[in-house]
């Protein structure tokens, strides 16, 4: 699978990451070689396997499930104790919407 | 802005909603935080609804149940296996950077509201699909000394569960829309699945609206109309957004798809441009959760569970009770009436007379103190014990009211205020002679008038038996004795 850089750069701004030209180019090559050892994959036939096979169960089918009863949440300082920046209990992040 | 009649006549306007219901369970849909509303900010989290690396989601049974539940209000088919997926985006409310939805095998589908029109006419609107999904939190721009600089952000909603209904693109105008959404509401009411308060945000809509030339084979280009908070501002937005396409078109410009934001203040909508770019959400499979898989006998086993929805128990309050279908309409109108009603049917052993002070003295009264049903100073057990005096006699529909009036203030029974106040029903045949010897005997010219034929002066004399007894005389007897006394 052909990996170019424009594609490079639209992932990149999709995920919010700012890659320098050199990084572009690199980011190409590797993202190609990733994906080609994907397609190779690929070439299995996976006709009669689920999706998720490796994890799927034989308990019953609310055996992955949870009762709806309440635990004691985090505290709110320890809530917020990693946040770059709290105030009054809040997360606080940079303005996000324009005025 | 508003167009004319004729230029809305040429256009027709082609409407889909989507509605987000915030399902009633205790606890958020992949951890076991509380779903509380109004709790201090960022303390019904934990590492789940944070988004910590490393947290793994657990999906809420309950969540499911009322899934299916929803589903079958809807007439939807539940798929026997759906799948959650990541719906990528930032934004400081999404903490994990993706919220869990589920994309191309959504939990129900297929399904249908049968919606009544103003006009009276029914119409059926297409149910696309109905899919699960966890909530954002809250950013908040506004209130703070700093909020010039900084948007604060509380995560206790992250997590909350959803269902999101997507209906087709068949309503044609804001009036269906009004409808769809009405009949909507009381089905995820009824069926329990969401208080669906609108200021709470526990039912949120959004409107895809596109216009073409009536008649035309093909849908226009649709605009995405968010922030419709109130049934009020979803008719008023889509009215501005059908009307300004059309001023577009006939401008010769051209409609473009984008998302638009609404502005009750103004009453106009607003481009978003800001969230064009960022429309490619990358779906992919949750690799974090299994499939969810909903086999026949735990389907029927939630289903068996449904309470009674409201076209049925209206259709129910008309036959058992004898109701009319407007006030059958109107006693359904919330879970919480119907349910009063029924109680006060139910002890009061008499439907319409209950159907009556339902819709009468106790709307009026609740209204005149700003109360919601549920705050109701009068119990629908305690209305039932009222009725029930009417019915066998004991009290007339006037004393009834004067009584009722004393039960809003007080916790006493129907019956100990009407011993109380000495106003139990006079239906004993000397006790009104002797009152009715004394008002003819007091109007020796009325008696004459109705002897030489002006039967009309009955209603006076009654009118003064009942004045004279406080009230208390049984009418009805009254008249049969001045009759029978005059004749």
């Amino acid at each position: 699978m052909k990996i170019t850089e424009a594609t490079v750069r639209q992932v990149a701004e999709l995920a919010n990451l700012r890659l320098t030209e050199t990084e572009t180019a690199r980011m190409a090559r590797e993202m190609e070689s990733i994906l080609g050892h994907i397609d190779k994959m690929a070439e299995l036939d996976t006709t009669d396997v689920p999706p998720m096979a490796q994890v799927l169960y034989d308990a019953g089918e609310t055996g992955t499930l949870r009762a709806d009863v309440e635990h004691a949440p985090l505290s709110n300082d320890s809530a917020v104790a990693n946040a770059p920046l709290a105030g009054n209990g809040f997360f606080k992040v940079q303005l996000v919407i324009e005025r | 802005m508003s167009v004319s009649p004729a230029l809305r006549e040429k256009y027709e306007a082609v409407i889909g909603l989507e509605v987000h219901v915030q399902l009633a369970t205790r606890t958020k849909i992949f951890c076991a935080c509380p779903t509380g509303f109004g709790a201090q900010p960022n303390t019904n989290v934990c590492p789940v609804c944070l988004g910590m690396p490393g947290a793994l989601p657990v999906l809420n049974k309950r969540v499911v149940e009322m899934a299916v539940q929803a589903a079958t209000a809807l007439n939807c088919t539940v798929r026997e296996e759906s799948i959650f997926a990541r719906k990528n985006y930032f934004y400081p409310d999404l903490p994990k950077g993706y919220q869990i939805s589920q994309y191309d095998k959504p939990v129900a589908e297929h399904g249908f509201i049968d919606i009544v029109l103003p006009s009276g006419d029914h119409k059926r609107i297409g149910v696309t699909r109905a899919h699960l999904e966890d909530d954002a939190g809250k950013s908040i721009h506004d209130g703070f000394r700093d909020s010039d600089k900084y948007t604060y952000v509380d995560l206790n909603r992250t997590g909350t569960p959803l269902i999101e209904i997507v209906s087709e693109p068949d309503l044609r105008s804001a009036d269906e829309a009004y409808a769809y959404l009405t009949e909507l509401k009381l089905l995820m009411q009824y069926c329990d699945v969401s208080t669906c308060d609108m200021e709470k945000g526990h039912l949120r809509c959004d409107a895809n609206v596109s216009v073409r030339l009536r008649g035309a084979p093909q849908f226009g280009t649709k605009a995405e109309v968010k922030n419709l908070n109130s049934f009020r501002f979803l008719k008023q937005a889509i009215d501005y957004e059908i009307d300004r396409q059309i001023e577009l078109i006939e401008g010769g410009g051209r409609v473009i798809q984008e998302t638009r934001l609404y502005n009750p203040d103004s009453g106009e909508t607003v481009s978003m441009r800001s969230k064009e770019a960022a429309h490619d959400y990358r779906y992919f499979p949750e690799p974090d959760l299994l499939p969810l898989r909903i086999g026949t006998a735990w389907m029927s086993e939630i289903r068996g569970g449904m309470p009674e929805l409201h076209p049925v128990k209206r259709a129910r309050f008309i036959t058992d009770y004898g109701l009319r279908e407007y006030d059958a309409d109107v006693l359904i109108q919330t879970r919480e009436m119907s349910a009063y009603f029924e109680e006060a049917a139910r002890v009061g052993g008499d439907g319409r007379t209950a159907a009556n002070w339902v819709m009468g003295d106790l709307a009026g009264a609740l209204k005149a103190d700003s109360k919601e049903i549920t705050e109701s100073p009068v119990s629908a057990a305690r209305l039932g014990e009222l009725i029930k005096l009417i019915g066998s006699g004991a009290i007339s529909g006037k004393l009834a009211k004067d009584i009722f009036a004393k039960m809003w203030t007080s916790e006493d029974s129907p019956e100990a205020i009407m011993d109380r106040e000495g106003l139990r029903q006079i239906s004993d045949t000397s006790a009104i002679e002797k009152i009715l010897d004394e008002v003819l005997a007091a109007n020796p010219k009325q008696v004459e008038q109705y002897k030489g034929g002006k039967t009309a002066v009955a209603g006076f004399l009654v009118g003064q038996v009942m004045k004279a007894s406080r009230g208390q005389a049984n009418p009805g007897m009254v008249q049969e004795m001045l009759k029978a006394k005059l004749s």
